[in-house]
């Protein structure tokens, strides 16, 4: 790599060394001092507009804006002084002129930067005694209010908008004092609704229609977690308040930064949380009566319906006719005891979920390979990029937001094959355009195979050129599965520097592959024939063969081979197309926060606790594993992990074989383990030997956590990190899947979710619904563009 | 519009006005595009050479050494570089680029061409002003004239290789388009928003390729002073400005009108003997000498010579040297309102100092020209207008603040006038502002 | 190359058509592509922001942006004859607002940008015009009238009435 030069200067006396070119801002930010800033933003395109960022420089005439002056040898630069302080002083004075002064009632107050820089300078606006203009606050999208006083014209919603989201809705229109920011629907916004602009805003002038004046900052409580929704896995960060019905969520920010997503949220991840406090959430438990109708009554009885009937099923009919149908939004932790729960405890490989991406083959294919899995990080930095297939800005905001980073602030070349004109190619190097079949055809002439794609001169070009790269991330969806994807990942790790990520649909998507909710693998992707080792650990004899798959398992519903249906977080009735008969002769039961397709159909419905509402971890589409943390309560739900172990239980599986909770849990099951009788508790050394605590309550999951991680080793991770905030990498060098069958059915169904789309529980989102609504009825859509 | 004359004068860039010049035949016939065609044998050293030696300084206002600014320009040519002629006039009290652009069009279009051929540019814009839209039409006749006489185009002057461009657009209203980088930003198709500097436009500017920006008057000299010669050429000035000058003398003078005067002329000389005196044999009371955005001079002020330097020192600037005359009658209040008004409109709104200081100066001298201000408001527009000065993005609100500072120190006792028991009636400016009046009325 | 549905004439369209090949950009010929479209058409109208949106190829948004920023641009239409009195420093000096004003009274208008009921008259206070030599000073539409007075400003109002008559 070449030398990078630095330079030499003096900032308020000290000496500071940074790479040539660094901003001023920016290289005195590195030493901690922090220069006022209005219209600078990391990133972004330089303003010099509000000139708060005033610095004097040794030699200059005038003060100079530190946003806009790039360091050089020698300077000499002082960031406080009478001087610059009354120009700062001056610059909020005008502000204020004209700002309301009305901070107390102000959405913004408490976050407002403007009030914290006022506070610092010391500047009133009482030289001024005309009245304010006030005019109409502006509703401008479902989302998106605009209090145009407040508004300072700092132009940072406008290049976020453009620049960071390639939308470009917001403009300015007018000149002098009469300029204003001005959304691209005359009146309204027509745009992918993120809420970027609202939070980039430095004031209160863009906020947001979920929260607006429901509380204030210092009232909330704030929780980082992971966004409920895509397979990208943002962290969001959820403002609370204690209501009568348990702590509500009030709104989703990306305040903190300290995510995988950066300065990314999409409209999801921001908003899309208000499911939770639905008129129909679910909040005690359902069982199906005798006159056919499904009737609230207590948790107690309800748990005990259901283990009663699965014990039944298991007793008379064996495993083999229970099926498990998992979730793609649940915790890793539950995926794990849900797939623990379904082989020990019922006896069954019949367990699945809606698959988004081959996983399986995708591990398969990397055989165990180090550094071979792209994370999403590496898409802000990668030096080239592939993505071939899916449509990142509809399906994977966040990998579009980081692709269009890293083109636009690193130049990063990015190529692009897909059979539609998806909105990426507006940062691609090179693209190509294929028929929506001829993923397969396009990658064997890639990777120099025969092949029946007919090259014309741009793919020529386009192979040459991604050939001749020397690093290389490549993002790849659902279009690729089983051989193809094993041919593309093949081809990948043919390449220098190459990384790749499959893209599936949902938050842990992933994790419920990696934690074998699958009929033929186990966590980790042990092959389900081989649970020889899980056995022993879980001490109790395991299927072998292989399950059923979701089809299958409907299949054999239909032909009355499926005594029960577990059905945990999915609506594989409504996904698959399920009628209402083929599981007419099935004990079906949904835990769920609604009344679903699937929960209609249900024996039992039980009411769920949400993403939002738990502690555990996730796994991204890449396999980045993040922390979960409980932001919000609903009275009347229980979580999926709860009722998995009280399920458990209620069949007699003893609490603590299901999850490792308390001190010296195995030494009561020395007998019932035969040969292993008397042996030291493995959980107990595994914890002693890493210095962890037990846990003390059977609805830890954290004590599941404990056991992922000893006996999945691709999840050996730093917990340390992963419980400050970091996202930590999955070890696919860790895993090794023998002999995966060529022919193995994939089963893939992509979700093909949009931007205001998020499969069954997009559809209780009424943010999702206005969205989409008044895009149906937006006069502007039709119009010439 | 119509020609002035005096004995005084020195008719340099003037020379042929009134003479049927935007006739290119004639224009021609007065020794037309003869200096262009010297210039291709001249060479770029020795243009800029000349144009260096001729202490000729920007015409547009801030008097920028021409030839110095040329030698910025980087040689080589892995960008397409350009010429763009700043035809956007639009400082109160200048009209001096029109008669350029009606009676000798094609001059502009010639020392377009040298400042081409000087620098290494193949392509010149000649951006007017929206208002001036007959001039625009001249300038296009003018522009397909020399393209059919071959002084344009492929080959000009039927030299193999040799290609210049040249065409004209039009703004649509905005003072500070006449801003050198939001002229780029206008040409380019945009808000007339400035841009970051640096880099400086000689360097990256129009499309990103190195550019020359130059006033028409500045663009128009350059013929004249390779017909001169440099050294000729500066002598007609004073030290370090070279050559004449258009001034326009208007406001309360007898004899309104452009003049052509070499540098360093005399400001009492060009107002009591060269425009005729003051209106009506009224007293003076002030002058704006060179735009609306050069502080003002009181009527004991005036003995001073008229070039870059001398005004300067007299603390105030030669900028578009549009001599504004006020006499005895006018209310500097109401003409400080009405200067404060112009900016305030004009002020492109990017930087908060220039955006809200116009604005609360314009609001804050309205009040007090009213009668109703109070009396911390003649410190405060003071303290407004010098938080202003060095602070903003562009120097448009510098144009704002200089003047207002002039206004309420040289004249503080007619603002203090208006904060008095009885203060002087408001003139028209105020009934014919509605928005001044309504803001006021709150 | 040309649009093919145009909201101008044919004359006007051919000359779009040809602007946007004049620059190395195409939206360079947004701003004098909007004026001659008001020129014809008499304001920027909405179908003539979808026009030259489409013409440079930038957003509506876009072109509402520049649009808004220029002074001379208008986004409703104006009389037949806009009168644009100059009232700035000199031409004050020298009675612009009294032109202003007796333009005002005289055609019935007293909003800045009001238009007579006929629609063949407005009148609006404008910056300077670069005629201060020559002031006070007024435009109609692009013709400038120079040292006005009341008298004269009557005679041009009254040419341009008679100019507006069918012949
Ligand atoms: C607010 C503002 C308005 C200006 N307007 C004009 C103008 O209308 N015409 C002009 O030639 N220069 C104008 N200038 C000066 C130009 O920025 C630039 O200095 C000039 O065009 C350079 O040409 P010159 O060196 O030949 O003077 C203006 C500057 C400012 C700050
Ligand atoms: S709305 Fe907010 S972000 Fe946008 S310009 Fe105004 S203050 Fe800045
Ligand atoms: S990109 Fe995906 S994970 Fe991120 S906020 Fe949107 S839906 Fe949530
Ligand atoms: S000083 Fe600032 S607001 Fe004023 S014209 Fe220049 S950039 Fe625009
Ligand atoms: S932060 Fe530097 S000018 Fe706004
Ligand atoms: S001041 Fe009226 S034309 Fe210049």
């Amino acid at each position: 790599m070449a030398e990078v030069k630095t330079v030499n200067l003096t900032v308020d006396g000290k000496q500071i060394t940074t790479p040539a070119g660094t901003l001023l801002i920016d290289a005195c930010k590195s030493v901690g001092i922090e220069i006022p800033a209005f219209c600078y933003y990391p990133g972004l395109s330089l303003q010099g507009a509000c000139r708060m960022c005033v610095v004097r420089v040794e030699k200059m005439p005038k003060l100079q804006t530190a946003c806009t002056t790039p360091v050089a040898e020698g300077m000499i630069v002082t960031t406080e002084s009478e001087e610059i302080a009354q120009s700062r002083k001056g610059i909020l004075e005008l502000l204020l002129g004209n700002h309301p002064l009305d901070c107390p009632v102000c959405d913004a107050g408490g976050q407002c930067e403007l009030q914290d820089m006022t506070f610092k300078y010391g500047a009133s606006g009482s030289n001024y005694v005309e009245t304010k203009n006030h005019k109409e606050e502006q509703q401008w999208s479902p989302v998106v209010f605009f209090d145009r006083p407040r508004c300072i014209l700092c132009y940072r919603c406008v290049r976020v908008c453009g620049e960071g989201m390639d939308v470009w809705a917001l403009g300015v229109q007018n000149r002098g004092s009469s300029s204003v920011i001005a959304p691209n629907g005359g009146d309204h916004l027509d745009c992918e609704e993120c809420g970027a602009c609202i939070d980039i805003c430095p004031v209160g002038a863009l906020t947001s229609g979920a929260y607006r004046y429901k509380t204030r900052p210092w009232e909330m409580n704030h929780t980082a977690t992971i966004c409920t929704h895509c397979g990208d896995g943002c962290k969001t960060t959820l403002g609370t308040r204690q209501d009568n019905a348990g702590s509500e969520i009030v709104r989703g920010d990306n305040r903190d930064k300290s995510g995988i997503n950066g300065d990314f949220l999409c409209i999801k991840g921001r908003y899309s949380f208000d499911f939770a406090n639905r008129e129909d959430r679910l909040t005690q438990p359902l069982v199906r009566q005798a006159n056919g109708k499904l009737e609230p009554t207590t948790w107690e009885v309800a748990i005990e319906h259901v283990g009663k009937r699965l014990r039944e099923v298991r007793q008379t009919r064996g495993g083999k006719a229970i099926g498990v149908i998992g979730s793609n939004r649940t915790t890793n932790e539950e995926n794990y005891l849900l797939q623990k729960f379904a082989r020990m405890v019922l006896q069954t490989n019949n367990i699945d979920h809606h698959r988004t991406a081959d996983y399986p083959a995708l591990l398969a294919a990397l055989g165990g390979a180090a550094n071979k899995a792209a994370s999403l990080r590496d898409f802000e930095k990668a030096p080239a990029m592939l993505v071939l297939g899916n449509d990142p800005t509809e399906q994977h905001p966040a990998l579009a937001w980081n692709i269009r980073t890293n083109v636009r602030t690193n130049r990063s070349r990015l190529y692009l094959a897909n059979h539609a004109d998806i909105k990426l190619r507006r940062q691609a190097k090179a693209a190509i355009e294929i028929p929506a079949h001829g993923y397969g055809a396009l990658i064997r002439y890639l990777a120099g195979q025969e092949s029946e794609f007919v090259p014309n001169d741009t793919a020529t070009k386009f192979r040459e050129a991604l050939l001749a790269e020397p690093e290389l991330v490549i993002a790849f969806g659902s279009e690729f599965r089983g051989r193809d994807l094993e041919t593309l990942v093949a081809w990948a790790l043919t390449l220098p520097n190459c990384k790749v990520a499959a893209l599936g649909d949902y938050v842990n998507s992933r994790g419920a592959a990696d934690m074998g909710v699958l009929p033929d693998f186990l966590p980790g992707y042990a092959p389900a024939a081989e649970g020889a080792g899980f056995a022993d650990e879980y001490g109790a004899p395991l299927p072998t063969e292989p399950g059923m798959n979701l089809v299958q398992m409907m299949d054999a519903a239909g032909r009355g081979e499926l005594g029960a249906l577990y059905v945990v977080g999915s609506n594989p009735v409504s996904r698959y197309g399920v009628e209402p008969a083929v599981l007419a002769n099935t004990f079906v039961v949904v835990q769920d926060m609604f009344l679903t397709e699937t929960a209609l159909l249900a024996d039992v419905v039980l009411p769920a606790a949400n993403l939002y509402e738990k502690s555990g971890t996730v796994t991204n589409t890449y396999g980045d594993i993040q922390l979960v943390k409980k932001a919000s309560d609903t009275s009347g739900v229980r979580t999926d992990f709860e009722m998995i172990v009280r399920i458990a239980d209620k069949m007699g599986a003893r609490a603590q074989s299901m999850v490792p909770f308390g001190k010296g849990l195995r030494a009561d099951l020395g007998q019932s383990r035969g040969a292993q009788s008397g042996e030291a508790d493995r959980h107990a050394v595994w914890l002693a030997a890493n210095n962890y605590e037990p846990k003390l309550s059977p609805f830890d999951p954290f004590a599941t956590f404990d056991e992922i991680q000893r006996l999945v080793p691709s999840y050996a991770i730093s917990r340390f990190e992963l419980f400050s905030g970091a996202d930590k990498a999955m070890r696919t060098d860790l895993v090794q899947i023998a002999n995966f069958p060529a022919d193995r059915a994939d089963l893939v169904l992509p979700a093909n979710d949009t931007l205001f789309t998020s499969g069954t529980l997009g559809r209780y989102s009424k943010v999702l619904h206005e969205v989409m609504e008044s895009r149906e009825t937006s006069p502007a859509e039709t119009a010439a563009d | 519009m119509y020609l002035v004359s005096h004995p005084d004068e020195v008719k340099v860039i003037s020379f042929r006005f009134g003479q049927g010049a935007e006739q290119i035949d004639k224009y021609i016939e007065l020794g037309g595009y003869e200096q262009a065609r010297r210039a291709i044998d001249m060479g770029p050293e020795a243009i800029i050479n000349e144009v260096k030696a001729s202490n000729l300084r920007g015409r547009g206002g801030a008097g920028f050494p021409t030839g110095l600014k040329w030698s910025f320009v980087p040689k080589g040519m892995d960008r397409p570089k350009y010429i763009l002629v700043n035809g956007d006039e639009s400082e109160p009290g200048t009209c001096k680029d029109r008669p350029i652009c009606e009676y000798d069009p094609h001059s502009i279009i010639e020392g377009t061409i040298i400042a081409g051929l000087a620098v290494g540019a193949k392509q010149g814009f000649i951006y007017m002003r929206g208002e001036y839209r007959y001039l625009l039409d001249i300038m296009d006749k003018c522009i397909a004239d020399a393209y059919a006489k071959g002084f344009l185009g492929k080959n000009i002057f039927g030299i193999e290789g040799l290609d210049f461009d040249c065409m004209s657009h039009s703004g649509a209203g905005a003072y500070e388009v006449g801003e050198e980088s939001a002229l780029m930003e206008s040409l380019e198709g945009k808000r007339g928003v400035p841009r970051i500097r640096p880099p400086f436009p000689a360097v990256v500017g129009l499309y990103g390729g190195p550019t020359v920006i130059n006033n028409v008057e500045t663009i128009a000299s350059v013929p004249h002073v390779l017909r001169l010669g440099g050294a000729e050429y500066a002598k007609i000035g004073t030290d370090r400005n070279g050559g004449t000058r258009l001034f326009g003398i208007s406001g309360h003078v007898e004899k309104p009108g452009v003049y052509e005067l070499p540098m360093g002329y005399s400001l009492r000389k060009a107002i009591y003997e060269v425009a005729g005196g003051i209106k009506g044999g009224k007293k003076l009371k002030a002058v704006v000498p060179g735009g609306s955005s050069t502080p003002v001079l009181k009527a004991d002020e005036i003995d001073v010579g008229m070039d870059f330097d001398q005004l300067a020192k007299a603390g105030t600037m030669l900028g578009s040297a549009g001599i504004v005359v006020l006499d005895e009658t006018v209310s500097i209040v109401e003409f400080a309102l009405r200067t404060i008004k112009f900016y305030q409109h004009e002020s492109c709104g990017w930087c908060i100092p220039c955006r809200e200081g116009t604005d609360w100066l314009k609001k804050t001298i309205t009040r007090v020209y009213q009668g109703n201000g109070v009396s911390k408001d003649l410190d405060n527009i003071k303290y407004l207008a010098e938080n202003m000065m060095g602070r903003t993005f562009c120097p448009l609100g510098d144009a704002a603040a200089m003047p207002t500072i002039g206004f309420i120190t040289k004249f503080r006792d007619e603002f203090e006038a208006f904060l008095s028991e009885n203060p002087p009636t408001p003139g028209l400016v105020l009934q014919q502002a509605p928005n001044l009046v309504q803001l006021a009325a709150h | 190359m040309s649009t093919p549905t145009t909201i101008f004439s044919a004359e006007l369209a051919a000359r779009l058509d040809r602007l946007v090949t004049l620059y190395p950009v195409k939206r360079s010929a947004l701003i004098p592509m909007l004026l001659y479209a008001q020129d014809e058409i008499g304001y920027c109208s909405d179908a003539v922001v979808a026009e030259a949106a489409v013409r440079v190829g930038i957003t509506e948004l876009d072109v509402r942006n520049v649009l808004s920023y220029y002074s001379m641009l208008r986004q409703k239409p104006l009389g037949k004859f806009h009168i644009q009195v100059c009232t700035n420093i000199s031409c004050m000096l020298r009675g612009g607002y009294e032109i202003l004003e007796h333009c005002q009274h005289k055609l019935g208008v007293h909003e800045n940008k009001g238009v007579t009921p006929d629609g063949l008259f407005s009148v609006e206070e404008v910056e300077c015009i670069g005629a201060c030599c020559w002031a006070p000073a007024v435009q109609v539409n692009y013709d400038y009238v120079e040292d006005v007075t009341p008298a004269s400003m009557d005679a041009a109002i009254d040419k341009y009435r008679q100019l507006a008559r069918p012949q």
